[in-house]
């Protein structure tokens, strides 16, 4: 220890063992490990000081992880195929006691499809099959003392309805045409009837008429009831049940092209009576609504960068005074050996480390309020990623822009009047 | 280096016609050509009035200020030329500093405070752990390796500052008023302690007003009106 100090060799010189130190300086991990000190000496201070970062980047995160949820539940409710679809029907207020005041054509569908941005359109109609039951070959009907819906439905309806089949095939305009018994399942009614599979050409009874099922569907979307029917084609149902019109035309619009279409197609169908007819359109796109959310977020995303500026703010005050207080040990550290930039450094670390806390607190608060949001009003909370990883790291470049000028100010000062006194 | 090949030992400090002088107005001239030399192991103390520029001084001694002009060797090395990083090497590794007012960091160990003194030196962690162990049992504070500085008696803090000066290693430990803050007892048990770093070999500059304290070194300089006296 000191006997190293003593006496120098004289061939040697006093110096030529310490020389070789004389290149290397602190490690890079022994800077980090003293400004981690220093933030962790006023545990109470650090915690007042990332305040301003916390709420800053917690009303980033929540507004964003807020927006993205709600978005999210508006696309779930207005997705596309919902914002695709049409249904033009006899509008019944115009009857009298009811009734309604006008009938479909049977040809509606190909009139629709004549207009500019329909991708596909089809009939549908419930039939009133009055005391037939639609059985099995077993007889079972289904059970649940409920009887199965029958419907009809022209060729076009399946792709009007964006039908997906399970099993089999679909009716098609021959099928129409030609009158064949043959039916397709809803994929409900396919598991009352105790049917899975069409390769056995299955027959199933509405009353005492056997009809085949060609297919089972899997899914169709907007008119859900088609999974618990029966659908056979119209012109059985003409043949069969003497189903004097459609009940409705189901249309399937390009995307974007459902208002257009609602407006023309009651004139398409109906050209001398179009307002005898009701159309069902997706409401539209609320521009409004949309704008509200945006101002809305517009407003959070401000307040939450005012909070991030105020956090900026705090930290460089904070730190600043901190380099004030501090002044003898950074005089002390400039005596042990520090360079200005080993102190500027120290300091900027400080602050960085500070502002990611802070940054890493307000992104923890911030996807909470996002998931507690989501669970009370019963969504399902949407967050990115990137912006759960990324805003820490924007706490961190805050604390670094908030502790330039204190680091400078820090490294500024001299160790002789940081060294005199007290 | 210095040139001569002979067997003589080079001077730790070589001070020629070094000035410091404040600019004005009126300018101020703190320190006025001092010669001074401090051959290895030697203890010496710089006595003299406030006023009388042994701060300025001894802030030039330790590379912690310019001076205007003259000469300044550290260990050969002249410092007149150097940058302020190299300066702040050769600060970190040839200068051990002791204060009047100690100048430990409160939130840290007494243990991590002498190690402190190592890291801008660029020792190794575990090497600066153990070899401030061994320091601080030099100074009798083994005991105290884990206490809080806040809780050490002036003496305590004193030889907590006096094993980090030492433990780096260096070649002249300056020493600025070392007793200043503390009573006669505590006071004579740090003078010992230079006694004995002196026998050891150790090279001491003391800058203090106090001729008792003076008395003690091998060598007196005095120091008045910014130039030296013997």
């Amino acid at each position: 220890m000191v006997t190293q100090a003593g006496p120098p060799d004289p061939t040697g010189g006093p110096s030529t063992s310490r020389r070789r130190r004389l290149r290397s300086g602190p490690a890079v991990r022994d800077l980090l490990d003293e400004a981690l000190a220093g933030v962790a000496a006023r545990p109470t201070r650090l915690i007042l000081t990332t305040l301003g970062t916390v709420l800053g980047v917690a009303a980033l995160v929540g507004t964003v992880g807020l927006g993205q949820t709600a978005a999210g539940q508006i696309t779930q409710r207005f997705d596309l195929a919902a914002a695709t679809r049409v249904v033009v029907q006899p509008d019944d207020k115009g009857g009298q006691e009811g009734e309604a005041a006008t009938q479909l054509p049977w040809d509606a569908p190909e009139r629709i499809e004549r207009l500019n941005g329909v991708e596909a359109a089809g009939t549908v109609s419930n039939l009133e099959v009055g005391d037939d039951l639609v059985q099995n070959v077993t007889g079972l009907d289904g059970g649940a003392g409920k009887a199965l819906q029958v419907m009809a439905g022209s060729a076009g309806l399946w792709d009007a309805v964006r039908a997906v089949l399970r099993t089999g095939r679909l009716f098609d305009a021959g099928h129409d045409q030609r009158a064949d018994k043959v039916v397709v399942l809803g994929k409900h009614a396919a598991e009352r009837l105790g049917i899975n599979r069409v390769d056995s050409q299955p027959a199933v009874f509405i009353g005492d008429e056997p009809y085949t099922v060609i297919g089972i569907l899997d899914s169709v979307s907007g008119r859900a009831e088609l999974n618990d029917a029966v659908i056979m084609p119209n012109g059985t149902a003409r043949d069969a049940y003497d189903l004097e019109s459609p009940d409705a035309v189901e249309i399937r619009t390009a995307v974007g092209a459902a208002q257009l279409i609602a407006q023309q197609a009651p004139i398409a169908i109906e050209p001398n009576n179009p307002s005898t007819l009701r159309v069902d359109a997706p409401p539209k796109q609320g521009a409004v609504r949309k704008g509200v959310e945006s101002d809305l977020n517009a407003l959070f995303l401000l307040l939450g960068a005012v909070a991030l500026l105020v956090g900026g703010l705090g930290i460089a005050n904070v730190t600043l005074l901190s380099v004030l207080e501090r002044v003898s040990e950074i005089g002390l550290r400039r005596a042990l050996g520090a360079a200005r930039r080993h102190i500027a450094v120290q300091f900027l670390v400080e602050s960085v480390i500070v502002g990611f806390l802070g940054g890493l607190l307000g992104t923890a608060v911030g996807v909470i309020l996002t998931v507690s949001v989501s669970w009370i009003r019963d969504w399902t909370p949407i967050l990115d990623s990137r912006l759960a990883f990324g805003s820490p790291l924007l706490g961190a470049f805050i604390g670094l822009v908030a502790g330039t000028y204190p680091a400078w100010k820090a490294s500024a000062i001299q160790p002789i009047t940081a060294l005199r006194g007290t | 280096m210095t040139a001569t090949a002979v067997a003589l030992p080079a001077p730790v400090v070589e001070m020629i016609g070094v000035r410091r002088f404040f600019p004005g107005p009126p300018e101020v001239r703190a320190i006025n050509g001092v010669d001074l030399t401090i051959g290895p192991g030697e203890y010496l103390s710089i006595v003299g009035p406030s006023g009388s520029g042994k701060s300025t001084l001894l802030h030039v001694l330790g590379l912690l200020d310019n001076p205007t002009g003259g000469v300044y060797r550290l260990d050969g090395v002249d410092t007149m030329s150097l940058r302020e990083r190299r300066r702040a090497v050769l600060r970190g590794e040839r200068i051990g500093f002791v204060f009047q007012s100690f100048h430990l960091l409160d939130h840290r160990t007494v243990l991590e405070n002498v190690a402190l003194s190592m890291v801008y030196v660029g020792v190794p962690r575990r090497e600066r752990i153990a070899r401030a162990r061994v320091a601080l049992e030099r100074v009798g504070l083994a005991h105290r390796m884990e206490f809080a500085p806040t809780t050490l008696s002036g003496g305590e803090r004193q030889r907590v500052a006096i094993a980090r000066a030492l433990v780096a290693e260096p070649s002249l430990l300056l020493a600025d008023e070392p007793t200043g803050n503390l009573d006669s007892v505590n006071a004579e048990a740090i003078l010992q302690v230079f006694d004995e770093l002196h026998s050891e070999g150790m090279t001491l500059a003391v800058i203090t007003h106090d001729d008792q304290v003076s008395r003690r070194a091998q060598r007196q300089v005095r120091i008045v009106d910014g130039t030296l006296q013997w």
